[in-house]
């Protein structure tokens, strides 16, 4: 008799059928997956490939012309949005702010009214909290590592992120890499769009790579292989 | 979390932000003066023209003026893409509606409240009728403007021209508003005649519309 422990996890996203167009433009051409919980995932392709018309398809900031994405069970992205962070090209902060005060905006937008919460998250990604600047006034990297701590900051199971190590410099974006494998090994689904696939080796458990709006190769690292045959199933 | 206090939460940031910024008052107020001063000269009218053509000047004036408001609110938003963090939140759409929508209201009043002195002064305005009335009016004429600006300027946030998308579809659907506004005003400050039915058009224009904008408010935010 299998126990429920020995049950594989349901998938934390499942596309079927994804299609997206702009106009006459297919962005996504029929794209049909799932992702298993617990996984880094890291999403490589050209600029035009569809990474980030999938990821913002999949936060229901876009909706598909065609297919349904199911997320963490359920049909609706409003349902789960509390337990999904995204973080994306642009900052998605207030430049008038500190960072403190942009994060206890956002995590009441979750309903944390903590601020030890707040402390944490920018302490995580390597910011001082006691910081009092305007967010205005930080150097691109450091508003890269607010912006990932304002997606995880309501602590998701769910993290999307694209192009987090853009315009940052190779030590920051190191350590964002890093600080990313902790919160994995943590539990979570992570979801990496990203040119720079090197920051990512030793880390991510499956690159997925793109090519003009489909899934055209999956590649499960040594990384996760190595946890495979550590933890069978 | 209710709505109400995830409005409150959002309307304090906004606040915040328009503190450090002022964006929104300065144009206002700096449109608004401008109007004041310009129409005066070219007018110069005695007290009687004045009440007879305060109501139009005051509520022409303010609706431009307000314009300036309504484009900052959503234009902040979407400096660094920031609505996207709210609309991937779980906080319900109509508590951002709400805490907009009440923070153009306020910069609305403050900026009546720091022309009125000024409109007195150079118009001679002097109200037959009872000043408290006044005080309904611009309340009731204010949300009206504004609940239907915040929803509009919302809608022409994604349009290329914004700036003129959002006067072209929120003159004509404020046209009645506008009218009761300026028939109320002009009712009171003059002594002619009643404005009951005018105050009474403009709290149905209120709750109509603010009804009609908290049902719609979802898709507008979520439209591509």
């Amino acid at each position: 008799m299998t126990g429920p422990s020995d049950l594989p996890s349901p998938p934390v996203i499942v596309l079927e059928n994804l299609v997206k167009f702009f106009g006459r433009f297919a962005a996504l051409r029929g794209i049909s997956a799932s992702f298993a919980p617990g996984r880094l995932y890291v999403i490589l392709g050209d600029n035009g490939a569809g990474k980030s018309t999938l990821l913002r398809i999949v936060t229901g900031l876009m909706q598909p012309s065609q297919g349904k994405v199911t997320l963490l069970g359920a049909g609706s992205i409003r349902e789960v949005a509390h337990r999904v962070g995204y973080m994306a090209h642009a900052p998605l902060l207030y430049d008038e702010l500190s960072g403190m005060e942009n994060l206890r905006y956002f995590a009441g937008l979750y309903g944390l009214h903590d601020d030890n919460v707040c402390e944490r998250a920018m302490t995580m990604v390597g910011l001082d909290p006691e910081l009092s600047r305007r967010i205005g006034q930080y150097s691109q990297g450091m508003r890269q590592r607010l912006s990932l701590a304002r997606a995880v900051l309501h602590d998701p199971e769910l993290i999307l992120l694209d192009e987090p190590f853009s315009n940052v410099d190779v030590r920051s974006a190191r350590e964002m890499a890093a600080v990313l494998g902790r919160v994995r090994d943590k539990g979570k689904t992570i979801f990496v769009v990203t040119h720079q696939a090197a920051l990512m080796e030793g880390i991510a458990d499956e690159f997925v790579h793109m090519t003009a709006g489909q899934i055209v190769a999956r590649e499960a690292t040594a990384r996760k292989a190595n946890a495979q045959v550590e933890t069978p199933s | 979390m209710t709505t109400f206090t995830m409005a409150r939460a959002t309307l304090l940031k906004d606040l915040r932000l328009e503190w450090r910024s002022k964006d929104a008052i300065n144009s206002m107020l700096f449109f608004a003066l401008l109007v004041v001063v310009v129409f005066s000269f070219a007018f110069n009218p005695t007290a009687e023209e004045s009440r007879h053509i305060a109501g139009g000047l005051v509520w022409v004036a303010l609706l431009f003026a307000a314009i300036f408001a309504l484009n900052q609110t959503w234009a902040r938003e979407l400096r660094n893409q920031v609505l996207d963090a709210y609309r991937v939140s779980p906080a319900p759409p109509n508590a951002l509606f709400l805490a907009k929508a009440i923070g153009n209201f306020l910069f609305v009043v403050v900026l009546e409240v720091m022309m009125t002195p000024l409109f007195v002064v150079f118009y001679s305005l002097r109200s037959v009728g009872p000043v408290w009335q006044l005080i309904v009016v611009a309340l009731l004429g204010t949300w009206a403007l504004v609940v239907n600006g915040t929803f509009f300027a919302a809608l022409s946030i994604r349009t290329r021209s914004r700036e003129i998308m959002l006067p072209l579809i929120l003159f004509p659907i404020s046209i009645p508003a506008l009218l009761a506004m300026v028939d109320a005003t002009t009712s009171i400050l003059t002594g002619d005649a009643s404005p009951d039915f005018w105050i009474k058009m403009l709290a149905v224009y209120d709750v109509v519309f603010t009804a009609v904008c908290l049902l719609l408010f979802e898709t507008v935010l979520n439209a591509e």
